[in-house]
């Protein structure tokens, strides 16, 4: 084992000092050593996007980053872009269309989208589709992902007409 | 084997706010949206080790050494274990398809090798260690010497005289024959005008849920508990009861959040053995989480079936007999149930059309790759695929409309009783073609395929009308004495009422993405008179509720779903005979309307739930013998399988140039009787769709013949991304079951059952005009454009 190394990253807005082995991926040191496991590992290659967290801004996958390399960055995660009571537009479309099933890749998704969202506040059907290429998901077929993210787009202040809202509002849809 | 009758069920109205039938958003997704649901990789336990495992990179081979010395010298761990070091294990994986008078051949397949390997991945040694990179460091310091032994990965060429055996005491590579035929087929071909064959290659595909595996096993005073991505952790007690040999009051199995299955985690894997034994040896907890080339080679595949298939038809288009010869690549050693699932094509052999005559032959082969057993579909979508194929290509040869010829056969009376013995419990063929028309308007893509044409522009339709087994299922008819499963296919449902009159119903399914907490909850609560919001659903854990059988075989709704409406009837009716006592009324009387247990004839005089739990739990008056308390359980046991069907169009443009196939238009229709949550059946349709539409275009499982995996990970393999398919256009028709009071089909499989066929169906169409006939799975650039310079070579 390589001696370890100190870094310093603000992640959701609070700075963590640690020292670290050189070859630690970032979403290792954000799972094990912060204990926030919302990112997600699938594929270890960079194929899937359940890593997906923000750095600087930017949409990365965190499973090909080195924490090294986010030395003194920004992170946002999953758990840094909303919470129940306080949810992201994004987080608000996916659960309102359905856009989740298992919630495995969703973390990583919604990170995906929030990068789109903040490039293109008012992505086509296409756009999104290409946008979110990186970001693997089994379950969904993708059909109520993309409604959401447009849908999010919208509530964001895109231009685009807002989907119909939801037929149905339960009690603990306005629990959250 | 005799497949059940139907005995149908009273359907009863949901008496309480309507809540079923309605799209509510789903419960379980705060949690899943912020970050905060609890995957199994996500758990550490104090004294945690990691695990690592040495995996074969051999194909077939004698292991000739293992050493671990230089792994075991090394400061962060703690202990490394072979095959050897494991000969206290009770039993190797059962598996649990033991078909009354047939034989089986099942090797022993240990958590870690014993003397050789059969796969590339075969697991080898288990590192532990304190650092979960330390322990991959030191699983590459074990020295494992092989000596190389002839392989066979084709399925055919293992049947052939003097192949590479690979368990050589059974003198073959067959693992079992087994056949099931109804009526006389070959008479059925005699008196035929018209036969048509096809040979249908139906490969190797992976689960690939985007969760790789993961288990993490802590022994603590005499108590095992694993946690496990698992589908099925009440059937995991079972199993690791056997393995290990100890009682199953001292297991417990928690399937915490688990991130998708498909078939993938309805397995019993020797990694979650392996980290409850080496829990039990160290005394410490101990978690391996699978990297995605883990799961690529050693997460069960699916499919890898070789299809011949012949079906007769008289020349006005009406079919005689439907024969299939499927030889189902097993690999080299089975899990829990592999060898059962291509009997599954079997069952729906007949697919939608009034055959007098069945039969499917199924072979069974051991080739030196990983195990198949059950993915989405497990063994109907290959039914499907086979059968509408052949169907269009009996049209075409007829010189008769795919539809028509379709339409010509369609069962049309229900309960239908196919010659080998199943019921279908009913259906509307061709009001789900009827809808599915409607939204395609063929006549109008008939014009546009012909001016594209024209311009050289390759675009095709194709279509899917199926039906498919569900429901799993009626235990007289899977269990030991039927389909010679070992086990019980009910499904268990405890209701508890609360004493202030919130509800907790503990599901013996164990849904990993269905979104069952929310339609059980909506199931529940109609029943019960109460919000969906304060009934809580507890799944997945074996220290919880009754015994249940999990999830799998679209069974959720269609067992599980009805065992909750039925513990919830049996709540309700001790609270009618409670208000009724209360209130001096007969419990007949009594009647639950908008929240409220109320006299008929009386509106203003009842009782809530929360009243009625105050009675039941403050025992101050209840009616003379009934016991406190209001909970209560229901063990359901189907008296048939359900039976969803549809019709699904596909509309795919080629580009000739290329081989490249695009997916244009989606079309899906599809009964699996009254929604309980639209919302969520929309949900299984479009991820079914996109299942299949993967095997269909883009994904396969890939060995060379020295049996090296080639597709070890999502680089190799590919999984259908966002950008290579569309929306898609979906409907209903609702045609109950008679089976249950709910009259629900499942509609986990459907579209993955339904999809592939459609899509080859409209690549075929399309390149009709270039003379294509036939594409093998996955239709990808490569094949398509090879198919369609062979037709051009042909041609000319």
């Amino acid at each position: 084992m390589a001696d370890a190394v100190r870094v310093s990253v603000t992640v959701n807005g609070r700075q963590h000092e640690a020292e670290v082995e050189p070859r630690l991926l970032l979403v290792h040191f954000l799972r094990d050593k912060l204990g926030l496991t919302g990112t997600h590992v699938g594929c270890d290659t960079s194929n899937c996007g359940a890593c997906t967290c923000h750095v600087d801004g930017e949409a990365v996958k965190s499973c090909t980053v080195l924490a090294v390399q986010a030395d003194g960055s920004e992170v946002t995660t999953i758990e840094g872009i909303g919470q129940e009571g306080n949810l992201h537009p994004l987080q608000e479309a996916f659960w309102k269309h359905h856009g989740l099933q298992c919630g495995y890749c969703t973390p990583g998704m919604i990170m995906a989208a929030a990068d789109l969202i903040a490039d293109n506040p008012n992505p086509s059907e296409h756009d999104v589709r290409e946008a979110l290429a990186g970001n693997l998901c089994r379950c969904t077929g993708y059909h109520n992902i993309v409604k959401a993210v447009r849908a999010a787009a919208a509530e964001m202040g895109g231009a685009e007409a807002r989907p119909a809202a939801r037929e149905e509002e339960p009690a603990w849809a306005h629990q959250a | 084997m005799g497949a059940p009758g139907v005995e149908a069920a009273e359907r009863s109205e949901p008496s309480g706010n309507g809540h079923v039938g309605r799209a509510l958003p789903r419960k379980e997704d705060p949690r899943l949206i912020t970050g905060r649901a609890t995957y199994t990789d996500d758990l550490v336990l104090p004294g945690m080790l990691y695990a690592a495992i040495v995996r074969s990179p051999e194909a077939h081979a004698r292991i000739v050494s293992i050493d671990t010395e230089a792994a075991k010298a090394r400061a962060d761990v703690e202990a490394v274990f072979t095959g050897e070091d494991m000969a206290d294990m009770a039993a190797p994986c059962p598996m649990v398809w033991v078909p009354p008078g047939v034989e089986v051949k099942v090797p022993d397949h240990w958590p870690l090798a014993r003397g050789k390997v059969g796969y590339v991945g075969q697991a080898v040694a288990v590192v532990l260690g304190t650092d979960k990179y330390g322990v991959v460091d030191a699983a590459e310091d074990v020295i494992v010497e092989y000596d190389p032994l002839p392989v066979v990965t084709d399925p055919e060429a293992a049947l052939e005289e003097g192949a590479p055996l690979i368990h050589p005491d059974y003198g073959t590579n067959k693992v079992f024959e087994w056949s099931l035929p109804g009526g006389d087929v070959e008479a059925a071909f005699r008196d035929s005008d018209v036969v048509v064959e096809k040979r249908i290659v139906n490969h190797r595909t992976a689960g690939a849920a985007i969760e790789p595996r993961a288990a993490l096993a802590e022994w603590r005073q005499g108590k095992l508990t694993l946690y496990s991505s698992t589908q099925i952790p009440h059937i995991a007690r079972v199993i690791l009861s056997i393995q290990l040999g100890i009682t199953e009051d001292k297991i417990r199995v928690v399937a915490p959040e688990v991130g998708g299955g498909f078939g993938s985690k309805l397995q019993v894997y020797g990694e979650e053995v392996l980290a409850c034994w080496t829990a039990m040896k160290t005394g410490r907890p101990v978690k391996w989480t699978a990297t995605r080339t883990d799961e690529m080679a050693v997460t069960h595949h699916g499919r890898d079936q070789i299809d011949y298939i012949r079906i007769g038809a008289k020349r006005d288009g009406t079919v005689t007999g439907i024969h299939a010869k499927v030889i189902q690549d097993c690999g080299s050693y089975h899990l829990i149930e592999g060898p059962v699932i291509p009997t599954f094509t079997s069952c729906v052999i007949a697919g939608c059309y009034k055959f007098p005559a069945v039969r499917t032959d199924i072979i069974g082969v051991f080739t030196n790759k990983f195990t198949t057993d059950a993915i989405r579909g497990a063994g109907r979508p290959e039914a499907t695929h086979m059968i509408e194929l052949t169907m269009d290509a009996l049209a075409d040869e007829l010189g008769m409309d795919r539809l028509e010829l379709r339409r010509k056969n369609f069962i049309t009376e229900f309960p239908h009783e196919l010659p080998h013995g199943f019921i279908y419990d009913s259906g509307d063929y061709n009001g789900t073609l009827d809808k599915c028309l409607e939204k395609l308007d063929l006549d109008a893509f008939r014009r546009e395929q012909e001016e594209l044409r024209s311009r050289g522009v390759y675009r095709g339709v194709g279509f899917s009308t199926y039906v498919e087994i569900c429901g799993l299922g009626p235990s007289r008819a899977l269990g030991p004495k039927g389909w010679g499963m070992q086990g019980g296919y009910f499904e268990s449902a405890q209701v508890r009422v609360h004493p202030t009159g919130s509800v907790t119903v503990y599901t013996g399914t164990s849904p990993h993405g269905q979104g069952l907490e929310t339609s059980f909850a909506q199931i529940a609560a109609d029943r019960l008179g109460v919000d969906p919001s304060v009934v809580d659903v507890i799944h997945g854990d074996t220290n919880t509720g009754p015994f249940g059988k999990n999830t799998y075989g679209s069974r959720s709704l269609a067992v599980g779903g009805e065992a909750i409406a039925r513990a919830a009837e049996k709540v309700a009716d001790k609270a009618r005979r409670i208000v009724a006592h209360s209130l001096e009324a007969a419990p007949e009387d009594i009647e639950l309307v908008d929240g409220t247990f109320r006299v008929a004839g009386s509106p203003d005089k009842g009782m809530t739930l929360a009243e009625v739990a105050g009675e039941a739990y403050i025992p101050g008056d209840l009616p003379e013998g009934m016991e406190a308390g209001l909970d209560e359980i229901s063990f359901y046991d189907p008296s048939n399988f359900v039976w969803p069907f549809g019709a699904h169009a596909c509309i795919t443009e080629v580009d000739a140039e290329t081989g490249r196939v695009d997916v244009v238009r989606y079309i899906a229709v599809d009964d699996c009787g009254p929604a309980i949550n639209p919302l969520l059946i929309d949900g299984q349709i479009h991820g079914g769709i996109v299942h299949a539409l993967g095997q269909a275009l883009y994904e396969q499982v890939v060995y060379d013949e020295t049996g090296q995996l080639v597709t070890g990970t999502f680089v190799d393999y590919a999984l259908p991304s966002a950008a290579d398919v569309p929306s898609f256009e979906t409907d209903r028709t609702e045609t109950p079951s008679p089976t249950n009071t709910l009259g629900v089909k499942g509609v986990g499989e459907a579209a993955t059952i339904a999809c592939s066929p459609a899509v080859v169906s409209s690549v075929l169409d399309a390149l009709a005009p270039l003379g294509v006939t036939h594409l093998d799975m996955p239709l990808t650039p490569m094949r398509v454009w090879n198919a369609i310079q062979q037709a051009k070579g042909g041609a000319s």
